[in-house]
C-alpha cells in the first residue's frame, strides 16, 4: 500500500511528527483569522517557495495533491464574478489553498510509522477509561492488511460475474462484496480468540 | 470483543476499497463513487455504535497519510478543504443510520431506506453544508443550493444501500448487526 509520504527526502522528515502537527493546528488557526488578500497572498508565495525548496518534483507532487480543490475554485471564481467582489474571492481562494498545501506538507513529510507513533502517545490516556491502546493499533493493522484482501475479493466477484452475463454488474456486486467483508470479519474474529483475543 | 473489532477494520476497508473500485455504473449510465455508499452500510448493516467506528477508523486511517478517499485523496490536507464538513459527518450519519436501522420496528427494507435517509443525507447534509459555507465565505443558503446538485445521486445511493441491507438480511440473517 502506498502512503502520500514523498520520497522526495526533505529537512521536514527529519522534524518530529508531534512538532509539524502542533504547527500545523496554529498555522491553520492563525489563517482563518486573516480576511485581507494581502497577507494571505504573502503566506501563499512564501508557502509556495518552500515547496520549491525542496525541488521540482515536491512541488509537483504537492501540486497534484491540490487538484481536488479546482471544483471550488470555479465556483468562487463565477460567483465572485458575478458579485464582482473579487478581492473577497482570492482572499478566500487562497486561504483554501494555502491552508490545504500546508497539511499536505506534513503529510508529505511525515512517515506513516511517526505519524502511528504521535497516534499511540495521543490515545495512551483512553487506557484508563478501558480502550487499550494495542486494540486501536490491532483495529489500524486489520484494517489496513485486509484492503487489498477485499479489493482481490470483489475483482474476483467481478470476473464470476462477467463471466455468466454480457452485461456490467453494477450495484449488485455491493451484496456479495459486504458479506465478503462480513464473512471475512468473522474469521478474523475467531482467529484472534484462537490466539488469546484482542487483549 | 474481538467480533466488534473484527466487524470495525473490515468495514473501515470496505469504505476504503468502495473509494476505489472503478465507478458503479447505474442501468442509466449514471455513475456513482459506492464510498458515501459504504457510510450508509456501515451504520444500516453494523448499527451505531459499531458502523460509527468502522467510518471513524476509516477517517483515522486517510488522516494517518493512506490515500484512502475516492480520487485518491488523503492526508491532512482533506481535513482542510471545503469538504470537511462532509468527513465530520461521515461518522455521525453512519450513527444515525444505524441507530434509526436499530429502533425502527418495520421491515428491513423501508428501515433501511429511513436509516439511510436520514443518517447518509439528512445528517450528513447538516454536517457538509455548514463546513462549505465557512470554507467558501458563503451563506448557509447560498452553501445548500452548492449540494443540491448531489441530492439526486445520493437519494439513489439511499435506495441502493436499502436493497443491499435487504440482500444481506436474507442471505446471511445473523450477519446482520444492526438487527441481532
Amino acid at each position: 500500500m502506498l502512503t502520500l509520504t514523498s520520497p522526495v527526502d526533505t529537512p521536514l522528515h527529519r522534524w518530529p511528527a508531534g512538532v509539524k502537527l502542533a504547527a500545523l493546528c496554529l498555522f491553520t488557526l492563525l489563517l482563518f483569522r486573516l480576511s485581507a488578500p494581502l497577507p494571505l497572498a504573502a503566506i501563499a508565495m512564501a508557502l509556495a517557495g518552500l515547496h520549491l525548496a525542496f525541488g521540482r518534483a515536491f512541488a509537483a507532487g504537492a501540486l497534484r495533491q491540490l487538484r481536488p480543490l479546482w471544483p471550488f475554485l470555479l465556483i468562487l471564481a463565477l460567483w465572485h464574478g458575478v458579485t464582482g467582489d473579487l478581492s473577497g474571492g482570492v482572499a478566500i481562494a487562497l486561504r483554501l489553498i494555502t491552508a490545504m498545501a500546508a497539511a499536505n506538507l506534513v503529510t508529505m513529510t511525515t512517515r506513516l510509522s511517526d505519524m502511528l507513533a504521535v497516534l499511540d502517545r495521543i490515545t495512551a490516556p483512553l487506557a484508563r477509561i478501558g480502550l487499550p491502546a494495542r486494540r486501536l493499533s490491532l483495529a489500524i493493522a486489520l484494517a489496513i492488511r485486509f484492503i487489498p484482501v477485499l479489493s482481490e475479493r470483489i475483482e474476483a466477484i467481478r470476473s464470476a460475474w462477467s463471466a455468466r452475463s454480457p452485461r456490467p454488474p453494477g450495484w449488485r456486486i455491493l451484496v456479495p462484496a459486504a458479506l465478503a467483508a462480513l464473512d471475512e470479519a468473522d474469521h478474523v474474529a475467531e482467529a484472534l480468540r484462537a490466539r488469546g483475543g484482542a487483549g | 470483543m474481538e467480533r466488534s473489532l473484527s466487524h470495525i477494520a473490515l468495514f473501515a476497508a470496505l469504505i476504503a476499497v468502495l473509494g476505489f473500485v472503478p465507478q458503479i455504473m447505474l442501468p442509466f449510465g449514471v455513475p456513482i463513487t459506492a464510498q458515501s455508499l459504504g457510510i450508509m452500510l456501515c451504520g444500516t448493516v453494523l448499527g451505531a455504535k459499531r458502523g460509527a467506528l468502522a467510518v471513524l477508523l476509516f477517517l483515522g486511517l486517510v488522516a494517518l497519510g493512506l490515500p484512502l478517499l475516492s480520487g485518491g485523496r488523503g492526508g491532512l490536507g482533506v481535513f482542510a478543504s471545503p469538504t470537511v464538513g462532509f468527513l465530520i459527518g461521515f461518522p455521525i450519519a453512519a450513527f444515525v443510520a444505524g441507530l434509526v436501522t436499530e429502533k425502527l420496528k418495520l421491515a428491513i427494507l423501508p428501515a433501511a431506506a429511513i436509516a439511510a435517509f436520514l443518517g447518509g443525507v439528512v445528517t450528513l447534509y447538516a454536517f457538509g453544508i455548514p463546513g462549505l459555507a465557512l470554507m467558501l465565505g458563503k451563506s448557509l443558503p447560498e452553501a445548500a443550493l452548492m449540494v443540491t446538485a448531489f441530492l439526486p445521486g445520493d437519494l439513489i445511493k439511499v435506495v441502493l444501500a436499502a436493497l443491499i441491507t435487504q440482500g444481506i438480511a436474507r442471505m446471511r440473517p445473523d450477519a446482520l448487526l444492526s438487527r441481532a
